[in-house]
């Protein structure tokens, strides 16, 4: 048993003499390799975090949102507008929401300042969202000042900070009390920013939204299920990329592992002919190969998933900045909570390595197995 | 203490361009002596040192090692006595480029995974012995032939074989250094191990170093010389 963990032991050693040997050659490989796997990971973290903010979103999203247009651009809504709705069949509930976005000059950062519906936070205080509690440094019962509209510095205690379920969501939010909001913002009173409307039956959603469109002419009824569908063409346009990327790179893959299989270098087939006759068997040499193999794939693997993650939830995925085009009508910047799936990364990893163990493991074999008095004759 | 009793081969049998390069060799090979086959080009020197030494099996007849016979077992047996049994020096001396004269020493040991300090350390001694210490970390392809010799000497003594094989020794050698690898075949003989070569170079076979010599030709034995 020791003698065999020294055996495998003897035998990567050998195996990363010999990587480092070909130095030039496996850099590249593993370069193209890691690539490949960086390009797969990308689009499927990308897709799976995606699909996850999308869903949190629309869970807490109200059937309808109603917005006031003004020269085609989006407009406060005056008192009494509200009003004019009145009863209507169908809406159980219609609020009037409050929110906007605040550049804040110290950290360079925008933020969403938000009345919460259930005017849960006491004047004076803020819950705020956690990306941002980490770049100003707040917890709970800190204070922090932020110039308001007027000129002036307000300041405010901590009451909360949220939990990081969706960042698109919450990362950048801050949650206020109405009248220190209209008051930071100089907010005209009786206005509001949008109006909420909840719809429990969901055949009933066109309708409610068509009457609102003959009601209020200069209103656009925003529906969930509208969302919902532009979400899904965004997932399914993203899917083609997708796809088109997948074939791409299988068919890099392939060229690759063709490159690979067609043959070992001469000075390849050389040593392990030399291998053979000083005494090393069929499978040593069969292993030790399946080591470098493994090493090198595990490696890309390794680089390019990392690369990827860094890609897609640091940095926001800006290979798939045409995506995130259509994604900032609604948001106008959001960081992706990084999540992982494991069977996806498994799914991955059978995609990439395996196959590559496999085109790897034919030329070795076939190299493995020569005579070993080939080498006297040489 | 290896015996080859009516010894064939052929390569590319049944096909247009079949060779017999032996057509039946009986042949004793003592222990502790040092034996040289000598013969023209293409007499099959080099093939009978492949049955010898494991390399390769008969296509008929019989090699009994200690009075085992070997003719017919299955590679992976073969590869075992051969690695425990054969240290082979090569024509081409056959080192593996890139890596340092002490890793060459040291390759033939790894399967037989002995810690890796006890590997190091013979193979340290086996290049002093062989005036070499000094030339340890230097690449194989960066050593004179003299020196890639002298590495494949060590290389095949690293399992401490009971039978050292070599192939034409002396044929990639100026007449200096083929003497020098003669005072080395010289010390094996007087450790008392085996020494199996060919060679056509009269160096060698005319040297009193070889205990005993082998004449061939055309695959076949010609006289024995004692
Ligand atoms: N792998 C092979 N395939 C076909 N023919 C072979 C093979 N190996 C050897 N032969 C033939 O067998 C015969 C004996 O070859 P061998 O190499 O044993 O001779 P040798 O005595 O070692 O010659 P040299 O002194 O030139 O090394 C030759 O005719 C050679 O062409
Ligand atoms: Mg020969």
């Amino acid at each position: 048993m020791k003698s065999w963990i020294e055996k495998q032991r003897h035998l990567i050693d050998f195996t990363l003499s010999s990587l480092l040997r070909r130095r030039g050659r496996n850099l590249g490989l593993l370069v193209v390799y890691s690539l490949l796997v960086f390009v797969l990971a990308s689009a499927m973290l990308y897709s799976h975090a995606l699909r996850r903010e999308a869903a949190v979103i629309l869970e807490g999203a109200p059937e309808v949102v109603l917005q006031r247009l003004v020269a085609g651009r989006h407009d406060l809504i005056p008192p009494g507008y509200i009003d004019k709705i009145g009863q209507m069949r169908g809406v159980q509930d219609i609020r009037g929401r409050l929110w906007g976005y605040y550049y804040d000059s110290v950290v360079k950062a925008n933020y969403t300042f938000m009345v919460p519906a259930d005017g849960s936070v006491a004047k004076g205080a803020l819950v705020v969202g956690p990306a941002l509690a980490r770049q100003r440094g707040l917890e709970a019962n800190t204070g922090v000042s932020f110039r308001a509209y007027s000129g002036e510095l307000r300041s405010f205690i901590i009451a909360d900070v949220l939990p990081q379920a969706s960042e698109i969501a919450s990362a950048d939010l801050i949650l206020i009390n109405e009248d220190d909001f209209r008051a930071f913002f100089n907010y005209p009173a009786g206005h509001y920013t949008d109006v909420a409307l909840t719809v429990a039956n969901a055949k009933e959603v066109r309708n409610v939204a068509n009457k609102l469109s003959k009601l209020l002419p200069d209103s656009r009824p925003i529906l969930r299920e509208e969302m919902q569908r532009t979400y899904a063409s965004l997932f399914d346009w993203r899917e083609g990329i997708m796809l088109a990327l997948l074939s791409a790179a299988i068919l890099a893959f392939a060229i690759l592992a063709w490159e690979k299989a067609s043959g070992l270098s001469a000075d390849e087939k050389r040593e392990i002919g030399i291998l053979k006759a000083i005494g090393w068997e069929t499978g040593d040499v069969i292993r030790m190969k399946l080591w470098e193999g493994g090493l090198i794939s595990l490696t890309a693997f390794l680089l390019g998933f990392v690369a990827a993650y860094v890609h897609v939830f640091k940095f926001g995925a800006p290979l798939f900045a045409p995506v995130l085009k259509g994604w900032a009508v609604l948001y106008p910047r959001f960081d992706l909570v990084p999540v992982i799936d494991g069977l996806q990364v498994a799914t991955l990893f059978f995609f990439t390595v395996f196959p590559y163990m496999a085109a790897v493991l034919v030329p070795i074999w076939r190299a493995a197995v020569t005579d070993p008095d080939a080498v006297m004759r040489s | 203490m290896i015996e080859l009793r009516d010894v064939k081969k052929a390569f590319n049998q049944g096909q247009h361009n079949e060779v017999w390069a032996l057509s039946g060799i009986s042949l004793g090979i003592e222990a502790k002596r040092v034996t040289a086959l000598r013969g023209p080009s293409g007499s099959g020197k080099t093939t009978l040192l492949t049955l010898i030494g494991c390399l390769a099996r008969p296509t008929s007849g019989r090699v009994t090692l200690h009075g085992r016979d070997i003719s017919g077992l299955p590679e992976r047996f073969l590869t075992e006595i051969r690695r425990k049994t054969f240290g082979f020096v090569f024509q081409q001396f056959n080192l593996v480029k890139g890596l340092s004269a002490i890793e060459n020493v040291m390759l033939p040991a790894y399967p037989t995974g002995r810690p890796h300090r006890e590997l190091a350390q013979r193979a340290e001694a086996l290049l002093e012995r062989l005036r070499l210490a000094h030339r340890r970390d230097a690449r194989a392809e960066w050593l004179s032939g003299g020196e890639q010799q002298r590495v494949a000497i060590a290389r095949a003594l690293i399992n401490d074989p009971e039978v050292l094989v070599a192939d034409e020794p002396t044929a990639n050698l100026d007449t200096a250094l083929a003497k020098e690898f003669m005072a080395i075949l010289e010390s094996f003989g007087a450790e008392g191990r085996t020494v199996i070569l060919t060679s056509h170079d009269p160096l060698v076979t005319e040297s009193a170093v070889v205990g005993r010599l082998v004449d061939m030709r055309d695959g076949l034995l010609v006289e024995h010389h004692e």
